[in-house]
């Protein structure tokens, strides 16, 4: 696959979300306040240098400004505001990256030395290849096999970086269909800059069946579904075990008594971390019997277990 | 030469330079050792642009290319930015500007010189011998899991350094608390000495969480304890909040000397004190005070909780506010001010226009959404450029040139180091501008090859590191010359007003004959064309 051939090539990178669009106006923001500072400083730098030099013994050099606390509290006070202002800008966009629609699709994201492998809920996988639908929010659920990656799309103005051991959110809603830049932006080693992809944005019904052309070896959840009962989880949380373990269904997105009095949400990362460090959070009304998988089985196998686990509904049940 | 016997003429065995215990001739050392460091970090770099002029990068390796920019970083920010300014300059000049015969503790100086050479040539050890891959931030667990070049060696290096600035920062504390001559009180102290004062607290406080940081890799690394390793319970992003912990504090330890060298030739070619000396002297307090508590901000697309990112970006807007009152200042001390143009001169204003670009792209990466775009690209690389190298190398040139005739007797030729500043200034922003743009396409940094549409921009910034080369090698030869065949330089060449320059250049070995007394403020240029000295 030729990752050189530049999707973009102009100057600036096309914003291709409503959130990009956003970004960029907030740059001219930035930009505007900074060149209003510059201007001003560099006027009366070049003034001052130009008119107090040592040659020019005419310029009036009485009555120099000796009270200087009303000029240092009124632009230490501007300066303030000022910064106050952006400050609320950006915060404000930024918490709008932090929670997805409740309709987003949900796609999964392993990267690895020097690779980004993609499954969609379907069970269709890719490698450097993001299929996704337009004017439809897309979650994107991450993990890492090994070291730090980074997920960024220049586009689409927005990067999260992708760690081991635990799962990172990102997402966003693409307006118009085309290929775009997909770069680790997280040091990650030899071939860093070479861990590139294509993000594929596709109107629906082309990515429906661009889905439906793919190979694959059954959903997501059915992919898990044999895991669990391969590893043995069933055997326990299956409902008709000989020990006492608690029943997954419907359970995703529920709150959930500790064992220590507090309570947690379902989320994606309970499950997983239920999985790796299952003595961490003991469900109330438990022992803590459950053996820890870390080690004993892969990102992808953890990916789809829970996949699976979340098909078994509970809120924003996914098929 | 019936020149009058100094520190330099004093004793010219060898035993008595490596032995020295007088900080004039420590910081000597210093120079000579940081001036190494800073060709070898420039020919990295020097390296990492001829290799960028092409996108396919022909030149070396990926695994060559990743030890470059390592090499770069970790010599540049250790073994020249930090210890740059305070143990050079700071280091020569700051008993001298308190009217001391030495700094409080002579032995411990030289011990730090000693611990930075061993640090230094240990980390360079491990460069050469087989090279470090990880980028001079160690994140782990690249580094303590994948990386396949001698992690532990140059941690272990950068440790030992570590020590030489606690070292340094405790004897500057103590030297200023106690070593002041009589009459001089904290606000009738140079601006030169709050910032190093400040940057000393930083010193102390900050680099001992480096020490740990790096240990726990270099534990990691060797003996697989797991803390950074989330497959044995660890954090991988533990490291990076110890990391930046002492790492931003460290961007203020390298740009608040460069800050007080400017307050100093501001005043000194403008022939004015400082407009609002409390405000600038209290600004780098201030900075040092809230830099502890924004390192977050280089974590905002990292994982960290969105709230912790509201909290590092508001206080790194606050971090700013400060520094904008500097810029302030220093531009009002010009006001109605005799302005001279001689080159250190010329290196303050390069270092207000730069720092002043750094530090509003700054507000850029602090401003959340913004920086999740252009963080980890070379935005963020143009950006620090600016503070670190337009900035504080820009103000260490400015400083050098400045103090130059008092520490070598010699002055500098002024033609000369004029042209060199000027040639810095639009190499500097040859080579670096074109990097903000290429940051704003969204080309990510530490990339080895890269996609054909940000080339132009590239060669760019190449061509104009070319000239950036040509122009740093310039001092060496002229200030070279100047040691030899440079005229002499009275006590005091610019009619400046602090104590250093009431002493004899270069001063003898105890400072001062006698003890001055301190009876009124610095930069009191009350009569045009001549100073009042301090003591008058």
């Amino acid at each position: 696959m030729d990752n050189w051939a530049s999707p973009a090539s102009s100057l600036w990178p096309s914003s291709e979300t409503a959130h990009a669009h956003s970004v960029d106006i907030l740059f001219f923001g930035l930009l505007a306040s900074s060149l209003c500072v510059l201007v001003l400083l560099f006027f009366l730098l070049l003034r001052f240098a130009i008119h107090y030099r040592e040659g020019n013994a005419r310029a009036d050099r009485d009555h120099r400004i000796k009270k200087s606390w009303q000029l240092e509290t009124a632009w230490t006070a501007a300066t303030f505001v000022a910064f106050l202002g952006l400050f609320v800008w950006g915060a404000r966009l930024y918490l709008n990256l932090s929670g997805p629609p409740a309709n987003a699709e949900i796609i999964y994201i392993v990267a690895k030395q020097w690779m980004w492998k993609v499954q969609h809920l379907g069970g269709q996988r890719e490698i450097n290849e993001l299929h996704i639908p337009i004017n439809r929010p897309v979650r994107l659920i991450m993990s890492s096999e090994d070291v730090i990656h980074s997920f960024f799309v220049p586009e689409f103005r927005v990067k999260h970086d992708v760690l081991p051991g635990t799962s990172e959110e990102i997402w966003f809603n693409a307006r118009k269909a085309g290929v775009f830049h997909l770069f680790c932006a997280e040091y990650c080693g030899t071939d860093h800059s070479r861990m590139l992809g294509r993000i594929v944005a596709m109107r629906e019904p082309e990515f429906e069946q661009w889905l439906g052309h793919q190979d694959t070896t059954g959903t997501m959840g059915a992919q898990g579904k044999a895991l669990f009962i391969r590893l043995g989880c069933s055997g326990c949380h299956g409902g008709n075990g000989t020990v006492r373990a608690p029943v997954l269904d419907g359970l995703y997105g529920k709150r959930v008594p500790l064992s220590d009095g507090t309570f947690r949400i379902v989320d994606e990362r309970y499950l997983r971390d239920s999985i790796l460090k299952p003595r961490a959070e003991i469900a109330a009304g438990y022992e803590p019997l459950m053996p820890s998988y870390e080690g004993k089985i892969s990102e992808d196998e953890i990916v789809k277990i829970v996949a699976y686990l979340k098909s078994l509904g509970g809120k924003d049940t996914q098929p | 030469m019936s020149a009058p016997r100094n520190y330099l003429t004093e004793d010219n065995r060898l035993r008595s330079w490596f032995f020295t215990t007088d900080h004039k001739r420590v910081a000597v050392l210093y120079f000579a050792s940081i001036t190494l460091f800073f060709f070898i970090g420039g020919a990295a770099a020097t390296l990492i642009r001829l290799e960028l002029i092409n996108p396919q990068g022909h030149l070396v390796t990926s695994d060559v290319y990743n030890r470059l920019f390592t090499l770069h970083g970790v010599i540049m920010v250790w073994f020249f930015l930090i210890p740059s300014i305070p143990n050079t300059i700071g280091n020569f000049i700051v008993p001298l500007m308190i009217g001391a015969r030495d700094l409080a503790f002579p032995r411990l100086n030289l011990a730090s010189w000693y611990l930075f050479m061993a640090g230094g040539l240990t980390t360079l050890y491990a460069m050469f011998a087989g090279g470090v891959d990880t980028g001079w931030t160690f994140y782990t667990p690249f580094s303590t899991m994948y990386s396949n070049g001698y992690v532990v060696l140059a941690v272990t290096g950068v440790f030992i350094a570590g020590f030489s600035s606690i070292l340094t920062g405790l004897n500057f504390i103590v030297t200023i608390h106690r070593l002041r001559v009589p009459g001089l009180t904290w606000y009738r102290l140079p601006l030169f000495l709050w910032s190093l004062y400040a940057t000393s607290v930083i010193l102390v406080l900050a680099t001992p969480v480096l020490a740990m940081t790096l240990l726990l890799v270099a534990l990691d690394r060797a003996f697989g304890i797991g803390i950074f390793d989330p497959a044995r319970g660890g954090d991988p992003l533990l490291f990076q909040h110890l990391f930046w912990f002492y790492s931003h504090p460290a961007v203020y330890i390298m740009i608040l000397p460069g800050m007080g060298v400017v307050s100093e030739l501001i005043a000194v070619y403008s022939r004015k004190e400082v407009f609002g000396y409390k405000f600038v002297a209290w600004s780098a307090i201030a900075i040092a005070g809230v830099g502890f508590f924004v390192w977050g901000h280089h974590m905002f697309v990292s994982g960290q909780s969105p709230f912790a990112g509201l909290v590092f970006s508001f206080m790194s807007f606050i971090v700013a506010v400060p520094s904008a009152i500097k810029v302030f200042n220093w531009t009002a001390t010009m006001h109605k001010g005799w302005i001279r143009y001689d080159a250190p001169m010329l290196y303050a204003l390069g270092f207000i226009g730069l720092f002043t670009m750094g530090g509003l792209t700054g507000l850029f990466l602090a401003c959340l959404a913004y920086d999740v775009y252009v963080t980890d690209t070379y935005f963020v690389v143009a950006h620090f450029h600016y503070i670190m190298v337009g900035g504080m190398v820009t103000a260490y040139f400015g400083g050098l040139h400045y103090w130059w005739p008092k520490i070598t007797g010699r002055l500098y030729p002024e033609y000369w180091a004029r042209a060199a500043a000027i040639l810095i200034f639009f190499g500097f922003n040859m080579t670096f501008f074109p990097q903000f743009i290429l940051g704003i396409e969204g080309m990510p940094r530490r990339y080895h090859v890269y996609p054909p549409e940000f080339q132009v921009w590239h060669v760019l910034s190449s061509a104009g590191a070319s000239i950036l080369a040509v122009a740093y090698a310039l001092p060496l030869f002229y200030l070279g010359w100047s040691l030899f065949f440079g005229a002499r330089a009275g006590a005091n060449p610019w009619q400046a007003t602090g104590l250093e320059w009431q002493t004899t250049s270069p001063p003898p070995k105890h400072n001062f004959e006698g003890t001055p007394i301190v009876k009124r403020k610095p930069y009191d240029f009350t009569v045009k064309g001549k100073a009042r000295a301090q003591n008058a």
